[in-house]
Formats: structure tokens, C-alpha cells, sequence
């Protein structure tokens, strides 16, 4: 049923290399909010990853906003983490989504609740993402949920995870990617790369493994706007951002200008990498820059499909 | 062993502020190990609380609230307080206030885990009593109770150096995991998919009991 896959999906499908980016929802009920950040992107990208209260942080659901998102034209990912809700709540907000027509899913950890506002809620972790990603793709397959009930309409999510390169121990992070690709995902956003030899080396055992060929691996990159922005990066989990290019956004005369150039140059070598489907932007706070990182990155237009 | 700390000495004042006589029961058992709720604590509070004036404090130790056999002395000792306060875990409390009807039993500590003693004044937690014990699978390191996010399937992106993301004074249980099995030549264990858990057997199959119709006495029926 070729007419049910996401535009996403058929994008990687014709080997295009893909280029998607992230909306990530108010902290409130204002819709404006993300028509906003959707119509800037839509046209520009290939969809969009809609956060789940990413951080911790409070915001509209994911699941919303990205009804809202594919309200203006732009296809949405929705996000889903195992942080807040245990597998009955996930997998009905996921049947909800896909009768909203929302087709994509990236399934992830999330980060614990310490680093947002609401340090003292419950941490739920019910289902790990490897669990989640395989009791999703089990329904996929055969129609019948976890707990053995058959469904009345299935879901059938172009699923997708995250890795990080960067994180430890090395080796049993690429295990469990191993485990996520094994457990039914179909495409993998890593996390934002600044130290460009280490993923090399990173993609090299990812294709010794083979994991190239079983899923589609995004590279993902972060554009940040000043030192400030680049030091607060650093501060979030798993990122690894080498001294040196700290030292450039320290020393720049125009530091707007020397973040595009860095994430340009990063870019670059990133398509030169075997085994690379695409390119996850993220700039967090500076969303107005996407379309030149894009346009400068030689990445537009984007493809059109059927 | 149960890992508990004390209350702050302001809340305790504050709890036990309506009552004359008070019985502080330490215990001899976990919280004697962990310095939280011994004799020697038990004495200190006492002394500490007389100072503030008009109340009066009886120290008794059972060597396990959380057992009738060693409460004897304590059900004597209680008729002459207007109420009780305990320095034992959550079950020693409960355990006091079913016997004393009419009577206030009030924590004086904070139940905090089950965990070992890792260095002087260091505890840590080991096991959040799952009901359905992994340890094999993992190296003998509980992914339940000492990572962060009781993954199953391996470690979150958040690890780096060995130490879990939420703080550096925590270690990855992942990290260890890995270590362990590395060290015992099982690194295919980490190939498994551990499917969902059954959490029933946790709190959340709500309030537990075992029966042991073995070792019972009269033949129960529920
Ligand atoms: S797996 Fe369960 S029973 Fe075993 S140590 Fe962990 S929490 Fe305790
Ligand atoms: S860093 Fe390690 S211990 Fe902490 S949540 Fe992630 S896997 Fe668990």
C-alpha cells in the first residue's frame, strides 16, 4: 500500500538524500506558534521532527503540533519517548496520530526528567525504546498488540530511532542501535555531530556492522548562533563539541556567520561518508537559519515525489 | 539492607509537638547499621528534643520493630507515652502503630532504598525489589534500580564516561553492565532483546504478600 507510506519514507525509498529538520512546540496552547515555525520549513525540508517535551521541558504535545505542522504543507515526525508514559498511554496516543493521518514516528529514551522544569514528576520508563520500537512493528506485522488483543485499524508507522555516536560505552551503544534496527526501525536520526573524525570513524564500524544497509542513517548537525549557544550545547547529555571549534565561535568577528560556516563545513564531509541517507538539522532557538543552511549547503530544491 | 535517613529535627519537633510523653523507638536492625535510627541515634534525638522544654523522652530499642517477637518491651513502655515516635523504616512504623490503637506512631526518618554501605557515611541504592530478579542477564548489576531509566536493552545516549546523565556522581549502570559481562566473557547476553517486563510483580501489581503454605502453621484460605 504504497499510497499509506509517508513522503519521508518514499523519499529514502528512491534514494534521495534526505534533509529534515525539527519544530519543537510552545511552551503553551498557542497554535500560531508552530503554523509559524511550519511555514518557514515547509518547502525547505522534507518534514519535520516534532518534539516530545524534548529536554524535559514542557510543551504542547507532540502529537499535536504535528497536525498543526501538516496543517501548512510540511510533514511531520512525531516523537515519541518511553519518559512519560507507560505502553498503554503510548501506543493509544499512537493510535490516535496515525487516524490523524500522521504517518512518521521516531521513538526515543528521552532525557530524564531532571534537566527540565518538572524535576519532581514520576519517571516512568515502562518500555524501554528498543522494547517500544518492537512491540510497534510486532502490531505492524501481524495486527495484534502486545498484550495479544487484535486491533481495529493498524498502525503502520514509518518508524525511526536515534543514536549517538558519541555516547558510551561505544561498542554497547552500537549494540543496542543494532538492537533498535533488529526491533523494526527503519531510519536513524544521530545525534548533532561536531566532532567530524569521530563519526567517521563511528560510520566505519556502522558499515563493518552492516546497519548502513538495514536502515537509513541521518547525520544530524546543530547550528548555533553565538559562544553562548555553543557552550549551552555542551552542556546537554551525550553531545561531544571538540575545544577547537568553541575557541572559533569565541573568536569570531561574526559569530552568526562563523556557526553557519562551521555546520557548512561539517556538511561537506558528512556527504563524502558512505552509508549517510540524509541530513538532520537542528537549530534550536535560530529556526529562521535553516532555509540558508540549506540553500548554502547546496540542498535546495528539495525533490518532488509522487 | 534498608537505607534510611533522619528527619530533619525541625519536622520532628513540629510532628511530635502535641504530645507530653514520648517514646522513641530505635531498632537494631538496618537502620542501626546505616547510623539513621540505632540506640545511639535514638539517645542523641532524645537529648536533643528534651532541650526545647515541657516534653518528656523514653528511649527503647527492639532489636527488629518489624517483628512481634522482639516488641514485648515496647508494648509496655508505650502505655506510659502519649504516643510513639519511630526511628525504624516505613515497616517498622506501620508495624508499631497496628499494635498501639489510640495511640500516634510518627517517622522520625526518611525510608530512602535498599542498598549497601559503599564507604564511611555512603550508601547506595542496589535493588528496588522488582519481584522478578534479572541479575543474571546483567551481569549481576540491576538495571531496575541503578539506571536512571531502567533500560533493558542497553544504555540511553546520555552515557558518557562510565557515569549516567542525570548527575557524574552516579555510575552508568550500563557502564557496569557492560563491564561485568565483559569480564565474564558474555558479551552475547548484550545481543538479547529483553522483552517488556512484566511489572506486576513490582508495586505496580499493587500491595504484595508471598504465603508459604510450606512453613504456615494453619492451613489459610483467602
Ligand atoms: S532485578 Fe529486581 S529483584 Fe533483581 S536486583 Fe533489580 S530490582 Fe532487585
Ligand atoms: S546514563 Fe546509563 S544509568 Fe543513566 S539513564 Fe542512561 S543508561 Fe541509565
Amino acid at each position: 500500500m504504497s499510497e499509506g507510506k509517508s513522503r519521508l519514507q518514499k523519499l529514502f525509498e528512491s534514494g534521495a538524500f534526505v534533509v529534515t529538520g525539527e519544530v519543537g512546540p510552545p511552551m503553551g496552547a498557542d497554535a500560531g506558534h508552530v503554523y509559524h515555525a511550519a511555514e518557514a520549513l515547509s518547502g525547505i525540508i522534507d518534514a519535520a521532527n516534532v518534539t516530545d517535551n524534548q529536554t524535559s521541558i514542557l510543551r504542547m504535545s507532540s502529537i499535536a503540533a504535528s497536525l498543526l505542522v501538516q496543517q501548512k504543507g510540511l510533514e511531520a515526525v512525531v516523537q515519541m519517548t518511553c519518559r512519560d508514559r507507560n505502553r498503554i498511554a503510548i501506543q493509544s496516543d499512537l493510535l490516535g496520530a496515525w487516524a490523524l493521518g500522521l504517518r512518521n514516528l521516531l521513538v526515543l529514551s528521552g532525557d530524564h526528567q531532571s534537566f527540565g522544569n518538572d524535576r519532581h514528576a514520576k519517571n516512568v520508563y515502562d518500555v524501554d525504546s528498543v522494547q517500544l520500537i518492537k512491540m510497534l512493528s510486532d502490531l505492524q506485522r501481524d495486527g495484534v498488540f502486545y498484550n495479544g488483543k487484535k486491533a481495529k485499524g493498524v498502525p503502520e508507522f514509518f518508524i525511526g530511532t536515534t543514536a549517538n555516536p558519541f555516547a558510551d560505552p561505544e561498542e554497547l551503544q552500537l549494540i543496542r542501535l543494532k538492537k533498535k534496527i533488529q526491533a523494526g526501525a527503519k531510519f536513524v536520526q544521530t545525534q548533532s555531530i561536531y566532532d567530524i573524525d569521530k563519526f567517521e570513524e563511528w560510520m566505519e564500524k556502522v558499515r563493518a556492522w552492516g546497519l548502513h544497509q538495514e536502515a537509513y542513517i541521518e547525520a544530524g548537525v546543530l547550528v548555533n548562533k553565538s559562544l553562548r549557544s555553543i557552550e549551552m550545547t555542551q552542556k546537554v547529555p551525550g553531545m561531544d563539541i571538540p575545544d577547537a571549534l568553541v575557541e572559533r565561535m569565541r573568536n569570531a568577528e561574526d559569530p552568526k556567520e562563523e556557526g553557519i560556516r562551521i555546520v557548512l563545513e561539517l556538511i561537506e564531509r558528512i556527504k563524502k561518508i558512505e552509508g549517510i541517507s540524509g541530513l538532520h538539522i537542528m537549530a534550536v532557538g535560530w529556526e529562521e537559519i535553516v532555509p540558508v543552511v540549506v540553500e548554502r549547503a547546496g540542498l535546495s530544491p528539495r525533490p518532488t515525489i509522487e | 539492607m534498608i537505607i534510611a535517613s533522619q528527619k530533619p529535627i525541625e519536622e520532628i519537633r513540629e510532628t511530635i509537638k502535641p504530645y507530653k510523653k514520648v517514646l522513641i523507638a530505635a531498632c537494631g536492625t538496618c537502620v542501626t547499621v546505616c547510623l539513621a535510627g540505632g540506640e545511639k541515634e535514638a539517645k542523641e534525638l532524645a537529648d536533643l528534643l528534651s532541650l526545647s522544654g515541657d516534653q518528656e523522652f523514653r528511649v527503647v530499642t527492639p532489636k527488629r520493630q518489624c517483628d512481634s517477637e522482639f516488641l514485648e518491651e515496647f508494648d509496655k513502655d508505650v502505655s506510659w507515652a502519649d504516643a510513639g515516635l519511630s526511628l525504624a523504616c516505613g515497616v517498622g512504623v506501620q508495624y508499631l502503630a497496628e499494635r498501639c490503637t489510640g495511640k500516634p506512631i510518627i517517622p522520625g526518618l526518611n525510608t530512602a532504598f535498599m542498598g549497601t554501605n559503599r564507604d564511611a557515611g555512603y550508601w547506595t541504592e542496589m535493588c528496588q525489589g522488582c519481584g522478578n530478579c534479572v541479575l543474571e542477564k546483567t551481569g549481576g548489576v540491576c538495571p531496575v534500580a541503578r539506571c536512571s531509566k531502567s533500560h533493558f536493552n542497553g544504555p540511553c545516549g546520555g552515557s558518557s564516561k562510565g557515569k549516567c546523565e542525570v548527575n557524574d556522581s552516579i555510575d552508568c549502570a550500563w557502564q557496569l553492565i557492560y563491564d561485568r559481562l565483559k569480564s565474564l566473557n558474555q558479551m552475547e547476553r548484550l545481543f538479547e532483546t529483553i522483552p517488556p517486563r512484566d511489572w506486576s510483580t513490582s508495586r505496580d501489581g499493587g500491595p504484595r504478600k508471598i504465603r508459604r503454605p510450606d512453613v504456615a502453621i494453619e492451613e489459610v484460605t483467602e
